[in-house]
């Protein structure tokens, strides 16, 4: 009778399969620019427009490089992360504000907080293509020679601070002082 | 306010789906007469509650109603009524709430059909329908809530998606869905008969208008679907191979091996526990669809928003349900009563092969789809799967499968002679041969064996279908034609559609031609025959949209043909452009015309095709469709019907007669 019980043994090895593809990200495709040189680029910063932001602002310490837009539901999701990581872990982090109203960002910024050193301000996306941005939020980590050491695709949770993202940049640090 | 009575709604839907649960299966169990009869009422009430939920979302969509997260990020002010009328099924949190209502829909329809059917075989079954319903709602109020609300209120919202802004898209979501939630009824009816052991000739009988009807629903939502992604997506393919496609084709697949498998275990007896698995499986798959569609395992160019936690709750659920009827299928299929036998050359062996090569198929595509994910959790590394290895699989199983489909009507129940057989149908064969060979060569020109192949069998299975008309005629003139019975018509019909979508996936993957063109205005270019002369462009402004159009002169051997009229439009709410393409259809071709980028100096990115019998491939498939609701007319399932009633009503006077 054995037979009768095919099926669900196939049922099963499928969810098996399943189950461990959820915990997967297929379009986490591994970024060719980790282990590279950030990008040149030098655009308008978002609050004052007559100041450029550039890769060089990059370098100097340990950075996040964060791709976001007040349009993206992700952003916002993300925002309350970013904010525990810039006050409460003093990470710096850079912003690209991308294909935005610039007004609207600003306004957005001053209500809900600013976990940013600065934002550059990049109305077509150019940057962002020459980044290998697929969409926001996107964040990179650099470190302190500007170097990019990680690529995140998507929201930021609690869990990718404590897990992934906090150890890296203390790790990051500690490389810096050595 | 109208997002709070919705959320209402739809959670009472959800505590009376439970109830429908309840009073079906356990009303069942214990034979308690009270509770089944008070299932129609219930029914009702599921369908009452999840409907106000989906007008309420509406409402909010009409009145811009910016404060719901789910309004704010898929419509405008500027978008057109009837666009924000259809956005509410334009992404996944909308989609589930029509899920719910269209769930509804078929379970009252269920109710009122089955209503001579005996009681308690019909309650368990809509027990099992009101926990599937039950399992959509849950998920909706647990992970995906459109009247989810949004704070601060943005002054604007972020517009519907541009491309499904179209008139296809009005229709195909609710059709697909109709497609895939129609499944759940022979499934439902499969698993109450499992647990009945009901005599499975008479279950076949009930459950087979359903699966037809669920199985033309998916024919024409995926071929509107193909239709769409032709002329929307402007790269000029009907079919791309994406898991998303996969995911509504692999159920189209098995229900269409269930339909045929439930003709035999209906007439013969045969493939009983065959037809009890692939009725679950039919359904398994549609749930596996919405699983890789909305859980974000795959990638896809169908961007759903993804999320894992819609995944794991799918999975949960898929887990339970699938699971829980293959576990009853392990236990209680050993008991059922065996079928009837048959001889290697019968109706039923061309039936089998058409239940395998299907299954075969189904199998092939599935692999396809998941290969990717298993070498992923296997951790071997990330590939995609793409339309080569489709190509070479399906098409060889598909042949075959044309082959017999000519033969099957005509092969006898239980055994027949191959001889006798291959006597009736040679003179087709040969006609078959004759004009796809010959046609395909002075129309087409050189063409390969496959290509050939594939036109000599869509012919064979078009004129194989006029056998049947003519041995009626040969036996009882005109009189045979009109008695036949409406069940014949609608197979003969729907096999003649996959004839006519043979010969148009034949004649467009081979004689199509493509161009990628730089044309500044005054510039010409012949494709096909066809001169294609570049006018000049003109700027256009849309409700929602700005669009520079441009005016191309189609010329053939110097007499004008058309105008065509493409564009490059950008939705103002989005920052990317996209490409309203220009068609000139015509059943023996179409001429498609799309415009992409500005070059500088004046010059156009400008892709041309011709496409010959491109409209064979979706004029087939509605062909296939109308052949399916002819079958579902057939007098057959309503004269059983009153037959039931007579007997229900004489075992309802007994069993009230017991209880009193």
């Amino acid at each position: 009778m054995w037979r009768y019980l095919i099926p669900l043994a196939i049922l099963l090895v499928l969810i098996g399969f399943f189950w461990r593809g959820l915990s997967l990200d297929p379009s986490e495709v591994p970024s060719p620019l980790v282990g590279r040189e950030a990008p040149a680029f030098a655009l308008p910063s978002l609050h004052e427009p007559d100041r450029l932001v550039t890769n060089l602002d990059l370098a100097g310490e340990v950075t996040l490089f964060n791709v976001w837009g007040t349009w993206c539901p992700g952003c916002h999701e993300e925002h309350d992360e970013l904010m525990r990581l810039a006050e409460e872990e003093g990470v710096r982090i850079v912003g690209l504000n991308l294909r935005d109203d610039r007004e609207t960002a600003i306004q957005w910024l001053s209500q809900v907080g600013n976990p940013f050193e600065q934002s550059g301000f990049d109305g077509d996306g150019r940057v962002a293509i020459d980044w290998g941005v697929y969409g926001a939020p996107e964040t990179f980590v650099l470190d302190h020679r500007g170097q990019i050491r990680h690529k995140h695709i998507g929201p930021i949770t609690h869990q990718d601070i404590d897990n992934t993202l906090l150890p890296l940049i203390r790790g990051l640090e500690q490389e810096a002082r050595e | 306010m109208a997002a709070e009575l919705g959320q209402i709604a739809l959670i009472l839907a959800l505590l009376i789906c439970l109830a429908q649960a309840w009073f079906g299966l356990a009303g069942a169990a214990r034979r308690r007469l009270d509770w089944m009869q008070a299932l129609p009422s219930v029914v009702v009430g599921q369908l009452v509650f999840t409907t106000l939920a989906y007008l309420a979302l509406t409402y909010a969509f009409i009145t811009h109603d910016f404060s719901i997260a789910y309004v704010a990020n898929n419509s405008n002010t500027d978008l057109p009524l009837i666009y924000r009328l259809t956005a509410v099924w334009g992404a996944h949190e909308g989609s589930l709430l029509l899920w719910s209502m269209l769930m509804a829909v078929w379970t009252l329809a269920a109710v009122w059909f089955s209503r001579n059917l005996p009681q308690v075989f019909t309650s368990r079954a809509i027990g099992i329908l009101g926990v599937i319903s039950a399992g959509f709602i849950l998920f909706t109020l647990l992970t995906s809530n459109p009247f989810e609300r949004l704070f601060p209120i943005p002054e604007q919202g972020r517009d519907l998606n541009p491309i499904l802004q179209d008139p296809a898209m009005i229709i195909h979501p609710p059709m697909l869905y109709l497609g895939y939630l129609g499944l759940a009824i022979p499934f439902a009816f499969a698993v109450s008969s499992l647990i009945g052991l009901e005599s499975n000739t008479t279950w076949a009988r009930w459950t087979r208008p359903w699966a037809t009807m669920a199985w033309v629903c998916l024919t024409l939502g995926i071929a509107l679907g193909s239709w769409w992604a032709y002329y929307e997506l402007g790269w000029g393919g009907w079919w791309f191979w994406d898991p998303v496609e996969n995911a509504s084709f692999m159920p189209w697949l098995v229900a269409t091996a269930l339909i045929h498998s439930l003709a035999v275990t209906e007439k013969r007896g045969a493939f009983r526990n065959w037809t009890v698995l692939l009725a679950i499986s039919a359904f398994a798959l549609a749930l596996l669809g919405a699983f890789l569609v909305r859980s974000g395992v795959l990638v896809s160019v169908h961007a759903f928003a993804t999320d894992p936690t819609r995944g794991v709750y799918i999975l949960i659920f898929l887990a339970s349900v699938v699971g829980g009827s293959l576990a009853l299928y392990a236990w209680r299929a050993p008991h059922m009563p065996p079928g009837g036998g048959f001889r290697l050359v019968s109706r039923e062996s061309f039936l089998l092969l058409n239940n395998l090569l299907l299954v075969v198929a189904t199998a092939a595509v599935l692999l396809g789809t998941l290969y990717p994910l298993f070498l992923d959790a296997m951790g071997l590394g990330k590939i995609s799967v793409g339309p080569p290895y489709f190509n070479a699989v399906f098409v060889p199983l598909m042949l075959p499968l044309m082959f017999f489909l000519g033969f099957g009507p005509y092969a006898r129940w239980k055994r027949d002679q191959a001889t006798e057989l291959g006597s009736r149908m040679w003179p087709l064969m040969v006609a078959a041969v004759v004009f796809g060979v010959g046609g395909t060569l002075i129309l087409g020109g050189a063409a390969g064996v496959m290509v050939l192949l594939g036109v000599v069998l869509g012919l064979w299975a078009i004129f194989s279908v006029f056998m049947e008309p003519f041995l009626r005629w040969r036996k009882r003139g005109w009189r045979g034609i009109s008695g036949m019975p409406a069940s014949i018509w609608g197979m003969l019909t729907a096999h003649a559609g996959v004839g006519l979508m043979a010969l148009g996936v034949a004649g467009v993957t081979t004689f199509a031609v493509e161009r990628d063109l730089r044309m500044v205005p005054g510039d010409s270019y012949e494709v096909a025959g066809y001169e294609f002369y570049f006018e000049g462009v003109r700027d256009r402004v849309g409700p929602n949209w700005d669009s520079v159009q441009g005016r191309f002169v189609v010329t053939r051997n110097g007499r004008e043909v058309t105008s065509m009229y493409p564009e490059n439009r950008v939705y103002r709410a989005r920052p990317d452009p996209l490409a309203q393409i220009a068609l000139h259809p015509r059943l023996r071709r179409d001429l498609y015309v799309a415009m992409g980028d500005y070059l500088g100096n004046d010059a156009w990115s400008v892709r041309i095709h011709y496409m010959p019998m491109v409209r064979f491939i979706w004029l087939g498939a509605l062909v296939m469709g109308l052949g399916g609701v002819i079958a579902v007319l057939d007098r057959r399932y309503r004269l059983v019907s009153r037959r039931r009633e007579q007997e229900s009503e004489r075992a309802a006077r007994a069993a009230g007669g017991a209880s009193v």
